[in-house]
């Protein structure tokens, strides 16, 4: 049995369903994820977990313990606020020690908590001070605090780095998973960064609209996409969705698109039986920009990588790497290559595709189907 | 030529300052003029008013009406001064404030943390009951307070006032805790604080600016008040506006307009001292959730 489990979940507001029917369920000390677009329901899923908003309709249980009509504060979880919250009246020290000051703990054993907490995140030295007279990076820790102190069976985290400018947020984002390394505790995170997601879950949920699109590892959802969206959705740049057709190939089966003035591209497939009962059908074949590169920058332990000249459109470089665009199945195409490679915009390289790594959807359903 | 050298464009400058000054010190000393008259009569002997001229400094200094004023002049029938009435003021005028200040925000918290079904038609009409003329109330209000036995008493007056007063106090915090973030409750509320506990905590000590706004509001209304007074008190619960009126009205002997004049100043003291100490924050407050603090 998982240590947090949602079952069935559902949540109206009025006539709207926000969320329909999710099931999750994550180990004890699991780091689970759910990101999706603004207005997936994922900070909705959250608040019902936090017992923020009621639920409609299944059942949310933690240890065992089915917690739907608890009241937050008897729900053993703590949680990170996006605004951080801390209440403006009291100091740092206040803050944190509000929770235990409610649930009557003795003066003397709230200090100590409070200094030990403190100790963890480096803010002793702030103890004193009012959250007004803080830096951003200063309120998310002491929020942390507040969070840690409590000890509490889950941590829920609201898209918590998403105030933070861009260098603060990498360093939290590892300070968080360094946390979660040492205490070991659940924590349920929201975010809308993918990058986020992939770096700090052990488990992800990918929601849109309210409906739960792929559950699973974060090697599973980058690299099996469960449908079009996910795909999409994960990854950065984000894979490369191309209208193809799939045929008949000698033995085998090939990947046909359409190709910027030179004659249609086709990438050879092994043979493979789901993908040639689609022969001569209309597919989304995608393919991640690292799985097009140029051909000596191509995964050498791959058994199938196909050389192929294409058009460049567009050339990109971003120092560690070099993006290039080119134009198949009439959409915009990018490979990644190496940031040594010389490619002038508007001449003809060849391209190297690593086609282990790719994945194929109806174009109808957008669901995967090899 | 056509070009507007810099010399040019700061004695512009200067010629529109001085214009703009001179109009607010003209619409300033217009302002002022009232007080002016009021503060150097009140100091003058009687006869040196009636020589006719009113802004004139006094030749002879004293303070005789101010004392008369306060405690021997004749008010309706009884030659007490202007004291019992100020401190019927007082008392009625302190309790409600404070209720109608008090429950004010709690409808405000209520209003906008919360929120329940209807929440929207329910401030509606407690806005409404901001532009019901005084007048429409008077009977059935007096028809309540006899039947509350509150009639013609202190209490029933605080009544009155904080009924009328919940409307504004209500507006006045509503709209300050709905840009109060409610991530501050929910984190109260996963804390374990309750409602009450929340409010006292966390909601009520970052609202100083709008319960001054509240407080200068009510104070200044229920202080300067005639027509409750006039219709619910009797006479040992009369409030000053009442009383003052009474001085002026009575019409034994002289008019004893030094006297008139100070018991005026008297009467209109308690709320000026209230907006030379918190009118900083009165405006402050007005002007809170226009910038982010």
């Amino acid at each position: 049995m998982a240590f947090l489990e949602i079952d069935n979940l559902q949540k109206r507001f009025g006539t709207v369903d926000v969320l329909k029917g999710i099931n999750l369920s994550v180990e004890e000390g699991g780091f689970l994820v759910l990101v999706g677009p603004s207005g997936c329901g994922k900070s909705t899923l959250l608040n019902t977990i936090a017992g923020l908003e009621s639920i409609t309709g299944g059942e949310i249980r933690i240890n065992g313990r089915a917690v739907n009509d608890l009241h937050p504060s008897q729900r053993d979880i703590a949680m990170v606020f996006q605004s951080y919250a801390l209440y403006p009246n009291m100091t740092v020290g206040q803050n944190i020690a509000f929770g235990m000051e409610m649930r009557g703990v003795p003066k003397a054993e709230r200090d100590k908590a409070v200094a030990g907490v403190a100790k963890t995140l480096q803010i002793s030295h702030l103890l004193d001070r009012k959250p007004s007279q803080l830096s951003g990076g200063q309120r998310q820790r002491v929020a942390m605090g507040r969070a840690l102190v409590r000890d509490p069976q889950v941590f829920l985290f609201d898209e918590p780095l998403s105030n933070l400018d861009a260098k603060l947020r990498v360093d939290m984002r590892t300070e968080i998973k360094r946390l979660h390394q040492s205490m070991k505790t659940t924590i349920v995170y929201v975010t809308h960064d993918q990058i986020e997601a992939m770096t700090l879950a052990t488990v992800i949920a990918v929601l849109k609209d309210g409906v739960l699109q792929q559950f699973g590892t974060p090697h599973e959802i980058y690299n099996n996409p469960a449908n079009v969206f996910v795909a999409d959705f994960m990854g950065s740049p984000a894979m490369n969705l191309i209208p193809a057709r799939i045929e008949a190939n000698g033995g085998g089966v090939a990947v046909v698109m359409s190709r910027d003035g030179l004659a249609p591209l086709q990438l050879k497939v092994a043979n493979d039986s789901k993908l040639s009962a689609h022969a001569g059908r209309e597919v989304i074949f995608g393919l991640r920009p690292e799985a097009i590169t140029d051909m000596s920058g191509a995964d050498r332990t791959s058994a199938r990588v196909v050389n192929a000249d294409c058009h460049v459109e567009v050339v990109e470089p971003a120092g560690a790497d070099t993006y290039v665009v080119t134009r198949l199945g009439g959409r915009e195409v990018i490979g990644r290559m190496r940031s040594d490679m010389q490619v002038a915009p508007h001449s003809t390289v060849p391209f190297a595709f690593n086609m282990d790594k790719a994945v194929y959807f109806d174009p109808q359903s957008e669901l995967r189907i090899a | 030529m056509a070009h507007a050298s810099p010399e040019t464009a700061v004695r512009t400058n200067l010629a529109v300052r001085a214009l703009i000054y001179s109009i607010l010190i003209i619409f300033a000393v217009y302002y002022l003029l009232p007080l002016y008259v009021m503060l150097v009569n009140s100091v003058k002997p009687l006869d040196e008013i009636r020589q006719g001229n009113m802004m004139a400094l006094p030749q002879l200094f004293t303070i005789e009406p101010w004392l008369s004023a306060w405690s021997t002049a004749q008010i309706g029938v009884q030659p007490t001064g202007l004291k019992p009435y100020f401190i019927n003021s007082v008392l009625m005028v302190i309790p409600a404030v404070a209720i109608s200040t008090m429950i004010g925000a709690l409808n405000g918290y209520v209003l906008t943390k919360w929120r329940f079904r209807g929440d929207g038609i329910v401030f509606g009409l407690l806005l409404f009951s901001c532009f019901i003329p005084f007048q429409i109330v008077l009977i059935p209000m007096a028809r309540i307070l006899g039947l509350l036995g509150l009639a013609g008493s202190t209490p029933g007056l605080i009544l009155v006032h904080v009924v009328y007063g919940i409307g504004f106090s209500t507006l006045f915090f509503r709209n300050y805790y709905d840009a109060f973030p409610t991530e501050l409750i929910r984190a109260a509320q996963i804390d374990g604080a309750g409602f009450f506990r929340i409010f006292w905590r966390i909601l009520l000590p970052s609202s100083g600016p709008i319960i001054v706004v509240t407080v200068i509001w009510q104070f200044t209304n229920i202080w300067n008040d005639f027509l409750f007074g006039a219709s619910f008190s009797d006479v040992d619960s009369q409030p000053v506006t009442i009383a003052l009126n009474n001085l002026v009205s009575s019409s034994t002997g002289v008019k004893e307009y030094n006297v008139h004049f100070a018991g005026a100043v008297l009467a209109a003291l308690p709320t000026l001292i209230v907006y030379i100490v918190s009118g900083r924050y009165f405006v402050r407050g007005l002007m809170a959730g226009a910038v982010k603090g």
